[in-house]
């Protein structure tokens, strides 16, 4: 396997690792109105007080793995994407500093709920869409981006993007049955079902407008002998859907969470195979816009030598904080 | 590119903006990364309680700088893309590992020793919590290592050869790459600068409460600290800055040229102008003060040495001579006052009255926020100072920004400024409320009720999130105190 191919995987999985752990973070932003003030809102939040902000570094490793990996997607893709880079990142901004200031400052609680919230839900958006940017193509020329700075918004990213802000809300909702009990976990079960379902029939519509999308991706996915390697990806997803609606309801604690992540892991693989090899289709391959394998070998022994441990000590931060939310709120 | 002009000196104004803003951060946090672990190894050596009330009033401020820091950080990763797209795809072969590994050293950082030295004395023991305040120390030493030598390899590029595709590809020595020839000089000359930083921060910390109290034990502690610092500190950073500006006139004599204000060439020994009016339509320094070849003894060690001055650069790669002449002056002009300061201090502490002298502790507090001034104002000078180019000699910043319109960036711009000065504002708030309290004896450390952000760094887990750890960091019994 060339040096390539590794980095490509690298970044997929902290892409992944993002989309995941902050992503049941950004979602219980998002959920967080339906939360009465008071108790209800400080339990939410404290289920991932500790560990939201090892979370989102995953988001500069991708970005800094990115720019030194794929020096010329990096270059073509935030161009391509500047108001959603942009909004994505004041966003997490907002959101950061809520955590910090809602407690601080109880006179304006209200207002920094308001910036957790919105901070979340444009993040999520922002992210979703960027995808969905990506999916559609980005129009590049010579070794840049050639579009406007609207190229982004189409009915598809929109999809794309509420997709996404389904997704997380799935993902925080689970995340907060597994976390909490009484009251707020039938309140995160119902909130759940409706996320879950919501997700299921988005994640359809946006594969099915991929096949639309491009002929390529049709032929990757519906014609022979490819669709005998891809058909486990969507009849898997079907199964997992399905055992994922029938946890939300019955399940107290992890399975339904980790159902969720097996949907994004899912859906994550079906992107994958819609769009390798290429780092943004039909314009750039993975092989076109790596760095050259000097620059991935050397960055590749930092790999080697600290991702283990930040996994290892990340691991040991969620252990630490197995278990439910403790009933008195932690401030 | 001159129909996308607009955009681009928008897109430089974002950059600048939010790097100044990022950097106040780490400026301030290097250098109390490494005070922190002074005041931690003293207290383990001397077992006086006053070094440990100390560390534990400067914890809480570092816990906010730092989550500062990192939150105005994330915004840097993604800017090189969004806005310097052409760079990027240039220089990310060279450039991007380096910073690939700053990211990494950081992370390992945050997630791991930040925790343990903000929560974690109780659970891990005296020794090893200092171990961890050391890699702390350490790993912000690490992340400006990379961080410069990624700035420093922009400023004189070395050990790369140009790619079929246009793209700057690293050669045959990453050593080469990592120690291009700036590298040593700014490092040096920019971690002293963070040091320093701190010190007056420190020192005006201390000199706040003298004024109000001059027998508090802990202020007289940290004011005869800061001002060992910018007595000793002082005079070696100004002949870093010196070395650092013989290493510029070497490979980036324009640079110097327009710091020094030398307009014209002089073959016989350049003046140093000491203030003036730089005229660059008129190409010369109005209404200067100027001491005759003194610039070629500093530069040249000759004072009869030849200098060559911007005639001999054409046009079209000359910089900005204003910025710089100006910026240049002010990071000189603050440096000597901060030694003026640091040997008003010695001859204070000499008669015996450092905590006995209001104007030197009057002055200490208007200079507090000196170090913040003198690092601006010498990275304007070194990064204005290095135009048209954004790496040196071989990429225009004119050539290297994203195809984008003006609208997108203006709307951006105006988007960072409103949110950075909002947001960080309270932040920084947040830290001068923390430092207008006295630091006390028993002084507790990072725990509920603080104000300011302490969950915004580390995923160690405060103890006002632990459900297995304790409210605070420990505090002696009684018995084992010593009256300071």
């Amino acid at each position: 396997m060339d040096l390539t191919v590794i980095w490509a995987f690298i970044i997929a999985f902290a892409v992944f690792a993002y989309v995941v752990m902050d992503g049941f973070d950004l979602g219980i932003g998002i959920l967080f109105p339906t939360f009465a003030p008071g108790r209800q809102r400080d339990r939410a939040m404290n289920a991932i007080a500790p560990v939201w902000d090892g979370n989102e570094t995953w988001l500069v490793l991708g970005g800094g793995g990115l720019f030194a990996a794929f020096p010329l997607a990096y270059a073509v893709i935030l161009p391509a994407t500047y108001p959603l880079i942009i909004a994505m990142l004041l966003g997490l901004v907002f959101r950061g500093v809520a955590f910090e200031y809602r407690w601080r400052d109880p006179g304006h609680q209200k207002f920094w709920d308001l910036a957790f919230t919105g901070g979340s839900l444009i993040a999520a958006l922002a992210q979703g869409m960027t995808l969905g940017a990506l999916l559609q193509g980005i129009e590049v020329e010579g070794r840049a981006y050639a579009g406007s700075w609207w190229d982004w918004l189409t009915p598809y990213t929109l999809l794309t993007g509420l997709g996404t802000v389904a997704g997380y809300a799935l993902l925080g909702s689970t995340w907060l049955i597994w976390k909490l009990d009484g009251a707020e976990q039938a309140h995160a079960r119902r909130l759940a079902i409706g996320w879950g379902a919501a997700t299921i029939v988005l994640m359809g519509a946006v594969s099915l407008y991929n096949i639309t999308l491009n002929p390529e991706y049709a032929a990757r996915w519906l014609s022979a002998p490819e669709i005998y390697w891809v058909a486990p990806v969507p009849i898997l997803t079907a199964i997992t859907a399905l055992s994922l609606l029938h946890a939300i309801r019955t399940e107290r604690n992890s399975k339904p969470f980790w159902l969720g992540i097996a949907l994004f892991f899912l859906g994550m693989s079906g992107l994958g195979v819609t769009i390798w090899p290429y780092a943004v289709p039909e314009a750039l391959t993975i092989w076109d816009a790596a760095a050259p394998p000097r620059s991935q070998a050397f960055m590749l022994v930092g790999v080697a030598l600290t991702m283990p441990l930040i996994i290892g000590y990340t691991a040991w931060a969620y252990w630490v904080f197995r278990g439910k939310v403790a009933d008195e709120g932690y401030h | 590119m001159p129909d996308n002009l607009d955009a681009l000196l928008l897109a430089r104004i974002q950059f600048a903006f939010t790097v100044s803003f990022h950097f106040f951060f780490p400026a301030f946090s290097i250098g109390l990364a490494s005070y922190l672990a002074v005041l931690e190894g003293l207290w383990l050596k001397t077992g006086k309680a006053v070094y440990l009330d100390l560390f534990k009033y400067w914890l809480k401020i570092f816990a906010i700088a730092f989550a500062m820091g990192v939150v105005s950080g994330i915004v840097m990763s993604y800017q090189f893309g969004t806005n310097w797209a052409v760079f990027s795809d240039k220089a990310g072969p060279v450039i991007g590992p380096l910073m690939a590994y700053e990211v990494l050293t950081a992370f390992f950082l945050e997630a791991g020793f930040l925790g343990v030295m903000l929560f974690g004395m109780e659970k891990v023991g005296k020794k090893l919590h200092f171990a961890a305040t050391l890699m702390v120390a350490l790993g912000t030493f690490v992340s400006a290592f990379w961080i410069l030598s990624a700035n420093s390899w922009m400023q004189t590029p070395a050990g790369h050869v140009l790619g079929a595709n246009g793209q700057f590809l690293p050669g045959e020595s990453w050593i080469e790459i990592i120690f291009n020839p700036s590298f040593p000089y700014r490092l040096v000359h920019t971690v002293m600068a963070a040091y320093l930083t701190t010190a007056f921060v420190v020192g005006a910390v201390g000199a706040w409460h003298l004024l109000k109290d001059r027998a508090n034990p802990h202020a007289r502690k940290m004011f005869s600290m800061a001002m060992w610092m910018a007595a000793i500190v002082t005079p070696a950073q100004i002949l870093a800055g010196d070395m650092h500006g013989l290493n510029t006139l070497e490979h980036q004599p324009a640079k110097v040229m327009a710091m020094e204000g030398h307009y014209q060439s002089h073959p016989e020994g350049a003046p140093l102008i000491l203030f003036g009016i730089p005229d660059s339509e008129a190409r010369t320094v109005r209404y200067a003060v100027e001491i005759p070849k003194a610039s070629s003894l500093i530069l040249k060690h000759d004072p009869d040495a030849p200098l060559a001055g911007l005639d001999t650069i054409p046009d079209d790669e000359e910089p900005p001579v204003g910025m710089v002449f100006w910026a240049f002056r002010i990071m000189v002009g603050l440096g000597f006052a901060m030694l003026g300061i640091g040997l008003w201090s010695l001859w204070a502490r000499w008669r015996g009255r450092l905590y006995d002298s209001p104007w030197l502790h009057r002055v200490a507090v208007l200079m507090g926020p000196s170090g913040f001034a003198a690092v601006l104002a010498g990275w304007i000078t070194t990064e204005v100072g290095r135009q048209p180019y954004v790496i040196y000699g071989v990429l225009r910043t004119a050539d290297a920004a994203s195809p984008l319109d003006a609208p997108a960036v203006a709307a951006s711009l105006l988007a960072f400024i409103l949110v950075y000065f909002a947001v960080f504002g309270i932040g920084v708030v947040y830290i001068l409320k923390l430092m207008a309290k006295a630091p006390k004896v028993g002084e507790y450390g990072v725990k509920r009720g603080d104000v300011g952000p302490i969950r915004t760094a580390g995923i160690t887990p405060g103890p006002t999130q632990n459900p297995l750890g304790s409210e605070t960091l420990p505090t002696e019994a009684p018995g084992e105190r010593e009256p300071a």
